[in-house]
């Protein structure tokens, strides 16, 4: 087996499942004794998700029409999809606007309107701001997820397990206190 | 008082004839999980994760509601009830808003614990996202209906142990909800003694203590048996 393929992605998240990523410390150099990072906000500086790739972490829910987009091209050209941390899990916090009727719509006026100090408008640019969807969504709503790792964030521990387990058989799957939420 | 004989996953065991096959188990040193259950209080069978089968019935009974009898064998860790267990914790999930990064239980909560024993790793029915409200109008605690999971050990607690019956259910399948007095805010019923006993007995963050950080949040779960053995048995077993 060659070189392994190692990719993260960031959707509708806060970028705490990343920062735990960079927790691993010098476990990081082991990861890059034996893949390489083709696409990662933390690790790479590519903007085109690549194809044949073997592992993609992905942290955040399905928020908006650029994650959608996204996503569906991790999955169409990514071997196994990790969802990272309890927002691509469960929707998390980024999904508590469900519980709102209307709720993309509120969040965005409560956001840029009732809280702005000056220039109140809600930002719209056809093409380069996204649009939020109805509902975030947990990423195995939208396509099939292969390992989940729930935590908020998942501590370097529960990472490295789960990188640990895919390096020696090619898919992990987590038990006991390592699957809990929050 | 007779003496019954029973099998209970292949071990052979005696109870007394009032005891419920739960504690039966528990006393022989099996553990089946259980969420509305609360030690002290009336056992009503909601949850549904207690499940066990019985040989010869092809029914499930909930094993806290279900009185030991001679020769039950009964088996209470099969692959069908681990795969409802899992089912019923992920409807739960699905059924709320348990958002356990912001919840003030977290690292403190059944239904969390819950989650990891039966190996939920993830949820796989659609979220109903419900809008629920948060009542605060109590002086010292809150509920938040996000985090409810119907089990009822409060309204059990405070009508059984405090004999306030300031809890109660009201509505029906998804809308149901757990009401103070006439469905009024808690802050302004007449019948709540503040004694705590639901903020106690709650196996979620739903009936919280009002600023006490997530650390701090703490239940004493074990406070209503407690009580209740030293009122009926006179024993202060801590």
């Amino acid at each position: 087996m060659g070189r392994l393929k190692f990719a993260t992605v960031w959707l509708g998240g806060c970028s705490g499942c990343h920062m735990s990523f960079l927790d691993l410390d010098e476990f990081l150099f082991d990861i890059a004794a034996v893949a390489d990072v083709v696409f990662s906000p933390v690790g790479c500086d590519l903007k085109e998700y690549p194809h044949g790739v073997d592992v993609c972490l992905v942290e955040g829910a399905v928020n908006n029409d650029e994650n959608l987009e996204a996503i569906r091209q991790v999955r169409e050209r990514t071997k196994l999809v990790v969802s990272f941390g309890d927002c691509a899990v469960t929707g998390n916090v980024t999904a508590m606007r469900n519980m709102i009727p209307d709720g993309a719509n509120m969040v965005a006026s409560r956001s840029y309107l009732e809280n702005a100090d000056r220039n109140a408008m809600v930002p719209v640019e056809a093409g380069i701001v996204p649009t939020l969807l109805p509902a975030a969504l947990p990423v195995h709503a939208v396509v099939p997820v292969d390992v989940y790792i729930p935590g908020c964030p998942p501590p370097a521990d529960r990472i490295k397990a789960v990188i640990q387990q895919i390096l020696e058989k090619g898919t992990a799957h987590l038990e006991g206190r390592n699957i809990k939420f929050g | 008082m007779s003496v019954k004989t029973l099998t209970i996953d292949g071990k052979l065991i005696s109870a007394h004839e009032d005891q419920t096959v739960l504690q039966a188990a528990r006393e022989a040193g099996v553990s089946i999980p259980t969420l509305c259950h609360l030690d002290g209080l009336t056992s009503v069978g909601a949850c549904r994760m207690c499940l066990v089968e019985i040989e010869g019935s092809g029914r499930l009974l909930p094993s806290c509601t279900t009185k030991v009898a001679d020769d039950l064998s009964i088996r209470t860790d099969t692959d069908r009830l681990r795969g409802y267990r899992k089912m019923i914790i992920e409807l739960l999930f699905a059924e709320r808003n348990h958002i356990c990064a912001v919840c003030v239980a977290n690292e403190a909560c059944e239904l969390q614990d819950m989650a990891i024993r039966v190996g939920m790793d993830h949820v796989r029915f659609d979220y109903l996202s419900p809008s629920c409200a948060v009542d605060i109008s109590h002086k010292r605690y809150g509920v938040d209906h996000s985090r409810c999971i119907l089990c009822t050990r409060c309204v059990r607690a405070c009508d059984e142990v405090e004999g306030a019956h300031t809890w109660d259910i009201a509505g029906r399948g998804t809308s149901a909800r757990v009401i103070t007095d006439m469905a009024q805010p808690w802050g302004t019923s007449d019948t709540c003694t503040s004694c705590g006993k639901c903020v106690q007995a709650c196996p979620t963050g739903a009936i919280f203590a009002k600023g006490m950080t997530v650390a701090e949040s703490r239940k004493d779960r074990g406070e209503i048996g407690f009580l209740v053995t030293a009122r009926e048995k006179k024993q202060w077993v801590v």
